[in-house]
């Protein structure tokens, strides 16, 4: 069957497998979403926690600068002894790699509200916390935004590896393609991540732009 | 009313940023603070609402010592002016008034009402503005909006950083001159950091000199420009002000004190030499206890003096006088209307003690520029 053209074989293996494209992609989708869901949670909080203790800062953002250098494979491969083969591995290890982005937005995005907003603020007799929920998240929003945004977007290509510890995802059509050595299964598992990537970038772009506050759209 | 008693401010680091300083503002007083950068004059101001928090001494804000109150508390109840205006960018112009009223809790209608009455205040229209974000402001409007939301829960004390330094001249003059008729209309307690002498002598009611972290001296402007009590102040203060100040020069300082007067009944002829002699065109009269009588000029005694025996017959009464308590601006302003372009200063019991004329006007206008120069 590999004289078929790549074409070609793209179009017979899309007819032979959909639904199990479909399925993978909505396995993929889940590994994306939950990785993400508690990558936010906890990565907002530390991001918070850094502009609070600037003592923290190097060992925090230095320790997840770390985690990102870590090649992805070799990532997961730490992630097997814990959590062992299949989904959770693969979640635990996605979310490692999205807490930096969304971590050092969020610290950047507090840090550059203007001081003089914040001196106003405190000599207008704002607690700590209402300044944190009234002027430095809103604020810092659209930057945080962008920083879940790029995660997402990396997230979305780490997952297809996810396939290799047996967690499923369009990295199982890839995987297989390149063992059976043929290209048109490889397409389809890398085009329905290509354009899940391209979505959720668009899909971003549309929240950062919804989530900047009125008084600082450009008009 | 505000106590500073023997208050400091150490850094951590060991750096004094204020020393030792005591001293009290009265209720409804407006309060410059004046210095170099780094003389502490900015710290002195913030630590009243603890945005810097003092190190030595107390600190009485209405009576009670300002470490005791809840420093949220404390913050809400005086109004905090800042030269960036800090205005919050997600906010609109009105929210922006409304936050301290909002944050003490305030009902929605009387924080609705009390948002258009500030905009009023600051000269901004409600229409308008109101539903603006701080950004579509120019920088004056933005700082009107600053001292509205400031005064929003109609504090007794308003700090103000350098409220005006980042403003074009216009703006800044326009926006000093509301700020004092403001204060006339409030009886609210100003305390005003700049580090703008012009700017210092045109809203003060009293000025506080600081350096290194000391207050060096305090006092009226008036004071401070003719009795300066340390070599730096008087440098600081400037020579060349009093023109630009005339209003804070007593006129005492401009008048000549040796006068040439004559008695009642001097004849014609001695008097005639006596203008002769000090080429003076005009005469005045005093009693035996100095008190100014009148005048004759030169020119009625040459045209009458055959037809009369003493000059008393040719006086004529002098306008305007001045008191000591007048000031070279009144002089100024007077000379136009003084028709022998001379100006008798009497004091309290009339006696006369000194005399102001266009000459002596100018010597003490161009001795200003003259020593600028030489200095």
């Amino acid at each position: 069957m590999n004289d078929l053209s790549i074409w070609q074989q793209l179009v017979q293996q899309t007819q032979l497998r959909w639904d199990e494209v479909v399925t993978a992609t909505s396995v993929h989708i889940q590994l994306v979403f939950f990785s993400m869901i508690i990558a936010t949670i906890i990565a907002v909080s530390l991001g918070i926690l850094v502009t609070r203790v600037p003592q923290l800062k190097t060992i925090i953002l230095g320790g997840t600068g770390i985690l990102q250098t870590i090649p992805s494979l070799a990532l997961l491969g730490f992630m097997i002894p814990i959590f062992g083969i299949g989904v959770k591995t693969a979640i635990a290890a996605l979310f490692l790699y999205s807490l930096l982005p969304i971590m050092r937005n969020t610290y950047t995005g507090i840090k550059e509200v203007d001081p003089a907003t914040i001196e106003a603020a405190r000599g207008m007799g704002m607690t700590s916390a209402q300044i944190l929920f009234r002027v430095e998240l809103p604020l810092a929003l659209p930057t945080i935004m962008a920083g879940i945004r790029t995660a997402a977007v990396i997230n979305v290509g780490n997952a297809t590896l996810a396939a290799f510890i047996g967690a499923g995802g369009l990295g199982d059509f890839i995987f297989l393609g390149i063992t059976r050595g043929i290209d048109g299964l490889i397409l389809l598992g890398a085009i329905p991540a290509a354009l899940l990537a391209i979505l959720i970038e668009s899909l971003f772009t549309l929240i950062e732009r919804w989530s900047t506050p009125k008084g600082l759209r450009n008009v | 009313m505000i106590i500073f008693d023997h208050v400091g401010k150490k850094y951590e680091g060991g750096f004094q940023a204020v020393q030792d300083v005591s001293f009290q503002i009265e209720r409804g007083e407006l309060l410059v603070l004046i210095g170099p950068s780094g003389s502490g004059k900015s710290t002195t101001m913030k630590m009243i609402n603890r945005i810097i928090p003092h190190t030595t001494g107390t600190i009485r804000v209405n009576g009670k010592d300002n470490t005791t109150y809840n420093p949220s508390e404390l913050r809400r109840n005086i109004g905090y002016v800042i030269q960036q205006v800090g205005l919050f960018p997600h906010y609109t112009i009105a929210q922006n008034i409304a936050l301290v009223p909002q944050l003490k809790g305030w009902n929605e209608k009387a924080i609705e009402e009390r948002v258009e009455e500030l905009l009023l205040l600051v000269g901004l229209d409600s229409e308008l503005h109101a539903s603006r974000y701080p950004k579509e402001l120019s920088g004056g409007q933005q700082q009107r909006v600053g001292i509205a939301r400031a005064l929003a829960a109609k504090p007794d004390i308003l700090l103000m950083d350098e409220p005006f330094s980042a403003l074009d001249p216009i703006t800044r003059e326009e926006l000093q001159k509301e700020l004092l008729t403001l204060h006339e209309q409030l009886d609210i307690t100003i305390v005003f950091v700049t580090h703008d002498m012009d700017e210092a002598l045109t809203m003060g009611d009293r000025i506080a000199i600081m350096k290194d972290g000391r207050l060096l001296q305090l006092d009226t402007p008036e004071k401070l420009l003719y009795e300066p009590a340390h070599g730096f102040v008087e440098q600081f203060m400037g020579k060349h002000r009093i023109i630009q100040n005339p209003e804070l020069m007593p006129v005492t300082e401009i008048m000549a004190e040796t006068v040439t007067t004559a008695h009642p009944n001097l004849s014609p002829e001695r008097a005639l030499s006596l203008i002769r002699q000090k080429k003076i065109t005009d005469l005045l009269i005093v009693d035996r206890q100095s008190k100014l009588l009148g005048a004759v000029s030169a020119y009625d005694l040459i045209k009458k003096m055959d037809h009369i025996q003493t000059i008393e017959e040719i006086m004529t009464p002098i306008q305007p006088i001045l008191t000591t308590k007048a000031t070279s601006k009144d002089a100024i302003i007077l000379m136009d209307e003084a028709p022998s372009g001379l100006i008798p200063i009497i004091d309290d019991t009339h006696q006369l003690i000194g005399l102001v004329t266009r000459g002596s006007l100018l010597t003490a206008m161009s001795s200003q520029w003259t020593e600028e120069v030489v200095s």
